[in-house]
């Protein structure tokens, strides 16, 4: 009883495998953000009517866009809900640097809307039209933009926990950050499409992912020991 | 506990001197003093706002000091706050319990991350018939024996329990004092805030803001 026999990997994954748990428990919660995806995503040939042509060329956009604002839905209860009930506090003394405990939530983040959001993005770029060639472009950027963007928003929702309106300034944070990912994704695709070379627009998506995966768990974790002081 | 039985008087094992706490612009905290030594017990007491459980949470450190030093076993616990965190089991005065899982799985990563057996420990509140219900449909009082059974189950030398008594029955109080009681006599230490009192024969008393 002198000191806790597990170790930092296996507090890591218990704390990641808990999130995970509450995930497969609110399920319909989980997926609500896909739908939400996948519905955005199929009001544009409505509003826009339905030119394959346009459509097509919109469709890189279109689908990156979507996917910001999904990844957005569940970031309000990300730390907001551990806050309310008390858990925070458990988590924050679960014997990871904050930090770790910040990664260990954004990467189940990711893992229950990211990776869902990277199936869904197959189906509906080729419901936009988008040439299959170009699929597994979209896909390697959604792969890459969906990590950054799990990292982003859980740092800005720690940055916001404990703050009134926290859920409204959530966005105002994190989407101007997104831009860079937005413009490199969308780019790669355009890039694929017009028979250019996209690799630079994806290696600058990957910089900005290297940029983002050791500075956002520092500044979310700072921001956990904030709030719950 | 592997600690060995030491012959008294124990050295004091938590120390703080000079704790002062502010917050927001409120001094709640100021020139506080404590020790406590191996199977030692603190009482919190104090009317509402006094800062028990401020110090509760300082205690834990999760709440920064503002001056004064917070000293395990001779060495600053700030020095290493996740080796600080790994030696305490913190009772908030919210059950921090997830409403959709089930009892044992509430309970998982405290086992995880202290290695302890779920139904011993849910045994010892007499939750363990209960054990695969979710949450949300517990009384407050099984929810905090819950909270209490978390905190067995996390095997930690230092118990700082903010009013574990709250929604307790008479039985469940019983069985609290036993825990307590069988966790001091393994050499662990105990602090706790209450108003109402608990079953910790000879703890110190520290009334606070009076």
């Amino acid at each position: 009883m002198s000191g806790r026999p597990a170790g930092a990997v296996a507090r890591f994954r218990a704390v990641l495998g808990r999130d995970l748990r509450l995930s497969a428990r609110h399920a319909a919660d989980t997926l609500a953000a896909t739908l939400f995806f996948l519905l955005a995503g199929a009001l544009f040939p409505l509003a826009l009517g339905p030119s394959p042509e346009l459509l097509r060329r919109m469709a890189p956009g279109i689908v990156w866009v979507c996917a910001l604002l999904a990844a957005l839905l569940p970031l309000d209860r990300l730390f907001g809900a551990e806050l309310e009930d008390g858990s925070l506090d458990q988590l924050m003394l679960c014997g990871l640097p904050a930090p770790a405990v910040a990664l260990a939530k954004i990467a189940a983040h990711w893992l229950c809307t990211g990776l869902p959001l990277l199936l869904a993005a197959a189906p509906l770029g080729l419901m936009l039209g988008l040439p299959v060639p170009t699929l597994p472009v979209l896909l390697a950027g959604l792969g890459l933009g969906t990590m950054v963007l799990s990292l982003l928003g859980g740092m800005a929702a720690a940055i916001v926990l404990g703050a009134r309106r926290g859920g409204v300034l959530l966005p105002l944070l994190v989407l101007p950050l997104a831009t860079p990912a937005l413009i490199f994704g969308a780019a790669a695709v355009d890039a694929a499409q017009a028979g250019l070379d996209w690799h630079p627009d994806l290696l600058l998506l990957g910089a900005f992912l290297a940029g983002a995966l050791p500075a956002c768990p520092l500044a979310a974790g700072a921001g956990l020991r904030a709030a719950s002081e | 506990m592997t600690l060995p039985a030491e012959p008294a008087p124990s050295p004091p094992l938590l120390q703080a001197t000079g704790l002062a706490i502010l917050r927001g612009e409120r001094l709640v905290l100021a020139g506080l003093d404590l020790e406590l030594g191996r199977g030692g017990a603190l009482l919190l007491t104090g009317p509402n706002g006094a800062g028990k459980s401020t110090l509760l949470r300082a205690l834990a450190g999760l709440c920064p000091l503002d001056a004064g030093r917070l000293l395990w076993n001779g060495l600053d616990v700030f020095a290493d706050p996740a080796a600080h965190a790994g030696r305490i089991a913190h009772l908030g005065h919210q059950d921090a319990l997830k409403p959709g899982l089930t009892l044992r799985e509430n309970l998982l990563l405290a086992a995880a991350l202290g290695g302890g057996d779920i139904a011993a420990s849910l045994d010892l509140f007499g939750l363990l018939a209960l054990a695969g219900l979710p949450a949300r449909l517990l009384s407050a009082g099984q929810r905090r024996r819950a909270a209490l059974a978390r905190v067995h189950l996390l095997g930690a030398p230092l118990w700082l329990l903010d009013e574990p008594s709250l929604g307790l029955d008479h039985a469940a109080l019983d069985r609290l004092g036993a825990v307590l009681a069988t966790h001091r006599a393994a050499g662990g230490l105990v602090v706790a805030a209450t108003h109402v009192g608990l079953p910790l024969p000879d703890a110190f008393v520290l009334r606070l803001g009076a």
